[in-house]
């Protein structure tokens, strides 16, 4: 059963197509994240889901509902967290939860949905004063009041301390195990890959890939790589030398693996290089390589897409 | 449908902050009444007795003589004579008198017959007394036009009296000041909450409540109409205990005391959404507020300014609130008053109409 339904999903801002003919499903219990850098189209695509904005074309269905036609009523069955949740500055916590359980006419222990996100401790603090995590843990508990169905949170962790982003998760898994059924975006790959029953990588409006974490490493990943830590030179190096499908990114040199055999070679040809190299290392692929090969970039904290030769590390540092 | 439950959660939420961040309750409350201690002291020297008012009375006739009686026959003014021949603002010039008043030859000709004739007015701008001779004279000059509709059918109504009180600084300045204060604070608070509730996206947050823009809207309505009435007591709390001020009170008070803020609530919130930015909505709003706020009758009577500056002041909202004020609270002109209260009420409503309907809880 679909808690939500996408189909050729279209909004286009004047000339650009922020979300380009997307197709997706969400099923009830699963924690399902859209994954992508910024601007690739996820706030778009959750706050057409969220009746915020209107589509310019496609199908979709939020519990059954057309979120923008039926938003007032549909609201009262769903939890989300804007982007960026704020609230009034003097208001505390407990206050906050007070008046959004008047408002939807539910009666809470405000206490217990604050315990419930681990912000009980600052339940008397003014919003303004409260730190980056313990608001975004608000903007939780705020979702939580009416009991929803359907929770969307629009990049819950963003801005976020690690410690601090740990704790959010911890918390959404609490609300998974309890059986909600929680969009979210990110752009944190690991946060997608730590949370998510299921995972859609999302660039330039489109969803290039979707499924498991596991099945999409399945499907786009590389097998076995072979791993030092090098320049690009001794990448060119490798690659003319033994002709395998070399590649360096931030500072390390990947060789893809056939057999043992090559693993022997590659070692050997980066020994003859005469370049500096070290921290050998192999390892399978990952999300992110998945994401870095289909997107052309691994992405940078803020956000935002950086490409393999944007940076390199000076091979003097990875040397030390 | 509107729930009195979800407006009453909001203003519960929304007098928290405003308590608490102290900014708005004292400009709101404290600011106006420094605003009276400061203009009171300024003002509250010229009050000795009856003030002295040259009048030529070019025309001779019975209205011109029955002009000259009210505006004698008050304890505000007393009259004396200047001969026709004399040049009368040479003549004050001379006599170092800043108030004069002319009445032209024709005026109980025109006036008998209907026709719109002007008395002069000669003031001295720097003189504190020159406001409540204009305030007077106009008085005795509408009392005689009520009067001259009746005349033909009651004879003898002549003699009436004018509001046998002097109007003093304090008297005006109370009703402005109440004015100024149901001007500020909702107009300010608005057009910075709603430009910094769409930039913050805030006003998105709510609408995934069951919270609707009317209710929003409503629960600042009530809230800037209690604090206009808290503020409405403390000035004339004050302008009557520390300077003698001499108001009326009359149920007439309190319509306007509901539908300034109702007005002014909705007027801010037009502005905040308008504007494309938190800075240019600033800008609008101090646009649309400082023309009112000196020039409908705050700090001083609109009698008082050039001809052309009064012709602004009749376009400004807040002239109606405040001359409504004045005639109820100075004047005891209750038909005046009615007539400055419904032009409030047709413009709040357009106003609110507007702001709701303006009112973006969300983008499309």
């Amino acid at each position: 059963m679909s808690a939500i339904e996408v189909s050729t999903l279209e909004k286009s801002y004047g000339q650009l197509k922020a979300v380009d003919g997307i197709s997706f499903s969400v099923l009830k219990g699963e924690v399902f994240s859209l994954l992508g850098p910024n601007g690739a189209g996820k706030t778009t695509t959750i706050e057409i889901l969220e009746g915020l904005r209107q589509r310019d074309g496609g199908q979709i269905s939020v519990l059954g509902a057309d979120p923008w036609k039926k938003g007032y009523q549909l609201h009262r069955k769903l939890g989300i967290i804007p982007q960026g949740f704020t609230f009034f500055p003097k208001a505390t916590p407990r206050e906050a939860v007070t008046y959004y359980s008047t408002l939807f006419g539910v009666k809470n222990d405000p206490d217990a949905i604050l315990r419930k996100v681990i912000l009980d401790d600052a339940s008397s603090i003014y919003f303004e004063n409260l730190s980056g995590g313990q608001k975004q843990k608000l903007g939780l508990a705020l979702a939580l009041v009416n009991n929803p169905e359907l929770l969307f949170l629009d990049e819950p962790t963003t801005g976020l301390d690690p410690q601090a982003r740990r704790n959010m998760w911890d918390v959404i898994r609490g609300l998974e195990k309890e059986g909600h059924t929680i969009m979210l975006t990110t752009h944190y790959l690991e946060e997608a890959e730590v949370l998510s029953d299921r995972v859609a990588i999302m660039n330039h409006g489109r969803i290039i890939t979707d499924g498991t974490p596991a099945e999409i490493i399945e499907k786009h990943g590389s097998g076995e790589r072979l791993e030092v830590r090098g320049d690009e030179k001794l990448a060119d190096y490798v690659r003319e030398k033994t002709g395998f499908d070399v590649t360096y990114h931030n500072g390390f040199v990947s060789v893809r693996l056939r057999d043992k055999r090559d693993a022997v070679i590659a070692l050997s040809s980066i020994d003859q290089s005469g370049l500096p190299w070290k921290d050998l290392k192999t390892r399978h692929d990952s999300l992110e390589d998945i994401f870095v090969k289909l997107v052309g970039g691994s992405i940078e904290e803020g956000g935002t897409i950086k490409k393999p030769s944007d940076k390199s590390e000076p091979i003097a540092r990875a040397n030390n | 449908m509107a729930s009195l439950r979800r407006v009453l959660a909001d203003l519960k939420v929304f007098v928290r902050g405003y308590t608490r961040s102290k900014i708005g309750l004292f400009f709101s409350l404290v600011f106006p009444i420094i605003l009276i201690l400061l203009f009171g002291a300024i003002f509250s020297g010229g009050n000795g007795g009856p003030i002295k008012v040259y009048v030529q009375n070019q025309d001779g006739g019975t209205a011109s003589i029955q002009f000259v009686k009210l505006l004698n026959n008050n304890s505000t003014t007393t009259v004396t004579l200047v001969d026709k021949a004399q040049d009368l603002s040479q003549y004050l010039l001379a006599h170092s008198a800043d108030q004069g008043v002319l009445i032209p030859q024709n005026f109980t000709q025109d006036f008998r017959n209907g026709q719109l004739v002007n008395v002069t007015v000669f003031s001295n701008p720097a003189d504190t007394s020159s406001p409540i001779v204009f305030e007077t004279v106009s008085a005795v000059v509408s009392q005689m036009n009520l009067q001259g509709a009746t005349v033909l059918y009651h004879a003898g109504v002549l003699e009436q009296n004018i509001k046998s009180q002097s109007y003093k600084y304090i008297d005006f300045l109370i009703p402005g000041l109440i004015g100024f204060s149901v001007l500020t604070s909702p107009m300010f608070s608005l057009v910075n909450i709603s430009s910094e509730y769409k930039k913050t996206k805030l006003f998105k947050q709510l609408s995934l409540t069951p919270l609707t823009k009317t209710e929003w809207l409503t629960s600042k309505i009530i809230w800037y109409v209690v604090l206009g009435i808290i503020s409405f007591f403390l000035m004339t709390q004050i302008g009557v205990a520390l300077f003698g001020a001499h108001l009326d009170y009359a149920f007439m008070i309190i319509p306007f005391l509901v539908i300034g803020p109702l007005f002014f609530v909705s007027l801010g919130m037009l502005v905040g959404m308008v504007s494309k930015s938190v800075e240019s909505a600033a800008v609008v709003g101090n646009l649309i507020t400082f023309p009112m706020m000196f020039l409908s009758g705050t700090f001083f009577p609109v009698t008082q300014m050039p001809m052309y500056l009064q012709n602004v002041a009749h376009v400004l909202p807040l002239f109606y609130l405040i001359d409504g004020l004045n005639q109820v609270m100075i004047f005891s002109n209750l038909g005046q008053a009615l007539f400055d209260l419904e032009l409030m009420i047709v413009l709040s409503a357009i106003a609110f109409v507007f702001a709701v309907a303006l009112f973006k809880w969300r983008e499309d």
